[in-house]
């Protein structure tokens, strides 16, 4: 280190920051590998896992032709066309070079630990953001809050294996580069930020996002008067690989060509031509004209562009914007139009304290850095501005999109501290050690002359107002210090409680202390997996349809890729139906076995009958024969007891639910933990199934279908008969 | 691109004037490297708008083949004109770039256009 210049000391230790930031980045996601084990969580993962496990047995051409029969049956789904690929190519590639290199990785371990790994690149994409904005000293706090915020952690976690958990990075990495791009006025950046968007495109439907951002930053320079060459060759060269390279993915297609949503980043592209031509023909007119020219020429250009929009999509050529779209504008949207939309509770608005809860000190922060950018003002300081409103806006939309909006803020964060710093930290050790010598000539001297012989001693790039007192530097510093260890603090704590469940896998304490892990999910996947029939088709709400066929291996009727809202309305109609009715539509659908999530014993609240009144919902807005209204307690409430009306205790939900729970209690004392009530004591009969597993704890219920009456009597009927002769038997035996 | 020309010719009050005023600028202020690359550019111009003027009377069937044809002609012309910006001695200020690492820009972004053109165009 001795031999080491200044420069390169900093150097040095900027890059074991970065580093070690990285590495905490990475570490403090390892929670649930921890505490559980190295398994793939929640539902959308199991998904990803096992098109990723197709990947690695076969080779990616199959991959692309994937028609794969076990999920939406009839009707399959031809995977290759509908994913994006980004995260399965990534993580069969990062395993491919493993075993190239001597390590023989399970592919689940690579899959397991994906998110971390990124999340750590995703520090180091957001402190060379942060750099191109303002220094690498806010870049490395950046990367600091990036890598710990809940905000982005609970999307990354180990065993989160979703596309988000690498798209976050890819976004950062491109936003870095079309920065790059600006600042130099490269085509060469500009065609890298390309790629990097091409990568982000190939792994997450969230780049739509970026692609109305990096044109709305463009326009915003042109608005301001600070439209320039560097403006010019970035985003074209951009705009023309970029837009090329996105179709590449089957997925995307021609979209970019024909929705609303690319729609601005096209008409930008066609604006700015124009400006350039402009401005061409001014430099050689060198006449004051075309000052009005240039801006009657954008001005007929962008009304020529939007009733150029405006017919296409009339016409049919371009598609209007998307349901998904239009909940982001209006929040009630989803709830009239597309309950399958709204049902998600990731899609809800968001409350305030739970942006609270992701962001901590970072949300008060957040404006404070946005505010020292206004004071900058350059080309990238406006996109950070613009990255902040409109991030701020679909964060406050949509739960999910918090997402979006923490590498902002984690950004902006790292400016406003730095900048804090800046001013109460100094630097340089000949500054110290003259501010320390005015601070002990304070003592003796009058304030008014210190001051003045402190402007005097200090380097002349100091501002006139600084602080040079060392105590009041000193009290600034310390708080500063204690609300980032903190911000720290609280990070780990969120973290560990509330982001670093499986889901699959729950966990309970007991009295003393020790960890009890309830495992019914994967004992009941695993059941279904030895005891059906291979081809057996297993019906349950979509939720866990990936679930099912990733661990059970079996076919299933619904999955969580929600793409046809009739098929998922269908099976709603057979739950949310009484029984005869309901054998009816599960024969329909061939149906074999029908799988419920019971949390009434447990008291684990995400339960079907949690979930029903979605269930009836959906299924309403496709069969008119079921009414919500009706699954209501006569005084409007959503019951399960005594008062619960007729038409929900003759569902099927409600009956696979609750069927045999009272033989677990004495008599009349069923009981609820979720809804925390009385269960009906009457006995539940089931006539056209029977019930073949039940989990340990109550959670999963697994029926099989009965076959249809050899004597073609409804099932009900038969099963009235049956029960009433071995009544009389009975009857008889007694006399 | 195809909206250019209106553009200017509507905003010119005495056109044939002020265009034969600008034509005669231009020839005496541009140098002929540059000259070289507004040549290329109104090929390409040219081509693009042959394929559009196909497309709206043919129809767009083959729409991969047209949306590969006409992007590579798009980004072939940004990519000139990106190369003609840094080129343009008008434009030097500062740290801009020399003569030849534009070309080298202007070389990756097509080889890299053309990447994804030929994969596209089926």
């Amino acid at each position: 280190m001795l031999s080491l210049g200044t420069d390169d000391q900093t150097r040095l230790l900027r890059v074991a920051a970065l580093t070690g930031v990285a590495l905490v980045a990475f570490a403090s996601r390892l929670f649930s590998v921890i505490r559980y084990e190295s398994v793939i969580h929640e539902f959308d993962p199991w998904f990803n896992y096992r098109t990723t496990r197709y990947l690695v047995e076969h080779d990616l051409d199959s991959f692309w032709n994937w028609f794969d029969e076990r999920s939406w049956y009839p009707l399959g789904r031809i995977v290759g066309g509908t994913l994006y690929p980004g995260l399965m190519i990534t993580a069969s590639a990062l395993w491919n070079s493993l075993h190239a290199l001597g390590f023989p990785v399970d592919i689940r371990n690579v899959c397991v630990f994906m998110a971390p790994i990124f999340s750590g690149l995703c520090a180091v994409a957001t402190y060379l953001v942060t750099k191109e904005v303002k220094d690498s000293r806010a870049g490395l706090l950046a990367a600091l809050f990036i890598g710990v915020a809940p905000g982005y952690i609970s999307r990354s976690v180990a065993g989160s294996y979703d596309y988000e958990g690498i798209a976050i990075f890819q976004m950062m990495l491109t936003f870095y580069l079309w920065l790059k791009a600006v600042k130099t006025g490269s085509a060469f950046f500009g065609g890298v930020a390309a790629i990097a968007y091409f990568y982000m495109v190939s792994t997450w439907g969230g780049y739509v996002f970026l692609i109305n951002l990096i044109p709305l930053h463009v326009f915003a320079l042109i608005l301001m008067g600070r439209f320039s060459n560097r403006v010019y060759v970035a985003y074209s060269t951009f705009y023309a690989i970029g837009t090329l390279y996105s179709m590449q993915i089957p997925f995307v297609g021609f979209q970019p060509s024909r929705t609303s949503e690319h729609m601005a980043a096209m008409g930008i592209f066609g604006l700015v031509q124009i400006i350039a031509f402009v401005q061409l023909v001014r430099s050689h007119m060198a006449s004051k004209q075309f000052q009005t020219l240039l801006l009657g020429s954008v001005g007929v250009g962008f009304v020529l562009a939007f009733a150029a929009l405006v017919f296409l999509t009339m016409r049919g050529y371009v598609a209007p914007w998307t349901g998904r779209f239009y909940s982001l504008w209006d929040t009630g949207y989803a709830k009239k139009h597309i309950p399958i939309i709204a049902s998600v509770s990731e899609h809800q608005p968001t409350a305030w304290p739970s942006i609270f809860f992701d962001l901590q000190v970072l949300t008060f922060l957040f404006p404070a850095g946005v505010y020292f950018c206004f004071r900058k003002l350059n080309d990238e300081h406006v996109f950070i501005m613009l990255y902040a409103a409109t991030a701020s806006y679909f964060a406050g939309v949509m739960i999910r999109l918090v997402l979006t909006l923490t590498p902002i803020v984690c950004v902006a964060a790292g400016i406003a501290v730095s900048n804090i710093l800046d001013t109460y930290l100094k630097h340089s050790p000949p500054a110290d050690s003259a501010a320390e010598k005015v601070a002990s000539d304070a003592k003796s001297a009058v304030a008014g002359s210190s001051s003045d012989k402190a402007a005097d001693k200090q380097p002349a790039k100091d501002k006139p107002t600084g602080v040079r007192n060392s105590e009041s530097k000193l009290v600034v510093v310390a708080v500063f210090a204690y609300m980032m260890a903190l911000f720290v603090w609280h990070c780990t704590w969120v973290t560990s409680n509330s982001y670093s469940s499986p889901s699959i896998v729950l966990a309970s304490y007991t009295p003393d202390g020790r960890q009890h892990i309830i495992d019914d999910f994967r004992e009941a996947y695993f059941w279904l997996q030895e005891n059906t029939a291979e081809d057996a088709k297993i019906m349950s709400w979509w939720d866990y349809g990936y679930q099912i066929a990733g661990m059970s291996n079996r076919t299933v009727i619904v999955d969580n890729n929600t793409w046809n809202n009739t098929h998922i309305a269908t099976v709603g109609l057979a739950m949310a139906s009484p029984e005869p009715r309901a054998y009816e539509v599960m024969r329909k659908l061939d149906v074999d076995y029908v799988l419920v999530i019971a949390g009434a014993v447990l008291g684990y609240s995400g339960d079907d009958i949690n979930k029903f009144l979605w269930m009836v919902r959906i299924a309403q807005g496709v069969y008119p024969e079921i009414q919500e209204t009706d699954f209501y307690a006569a005084n409007g409430q959503y019951r399960v007891d005594d008062t619960a009306s007729k038409t929900m205790r003759d569902c099927l939900m409600y009956k696979l639910t609750y069927y045999r729970l009272n033989e677990m209690y004495p008599d009349g004392n069923a009981w609820d933990r979720v809804r925390q009530t009385h269960v009906p004591a009457k006995n539940i009969k089931l006539s056209t199934m029977d019930e073949v597993y039940t989990s340990e704890n109550w959670i999963v219920r697994i029926y099989k279908l009965k076959q249809p009456d050899n004597l073609g009597r409804p099932l009900t009927d038969a099963a009235a008969f049956e029960e009433n002769r071995r009544r009389k038997r009975k009857h008889v035996k007694k006399y | 691109m195809a909206s250019k020309k209106p553009a200017v010719s509507s905003a010119a009050p005495p056109p044939a004037a002020l265009l034969s005023q600008l034509w005669t600028n231009y020839r005496a202020e541009t140098g002929v490297r540059l000259q070289l690359v507004d040549a290329y550019m109104v090929f390409l111009l040219l081509t693009g708008i042959l394929q559009f003027v196909h497309v709206v009377l043919v129809g767009t069937f083959p729409y991969n083949a047209f949306i590969s044809g006409f992007a590579s002609t798009v980004g072939a012309f940004v990519f000139a004109a990106a190369l003609r910006v840094q080129t343009n001695p008008k434009n030097r200020q500062g740290r801009d770039f020399s003569p030849e690492r534009a070309f080298a820009d202007f070389i990756f972004c097509n080889l890299v256009l053309f990447l994804a053109v030929t994969n596209f165009i089926g």
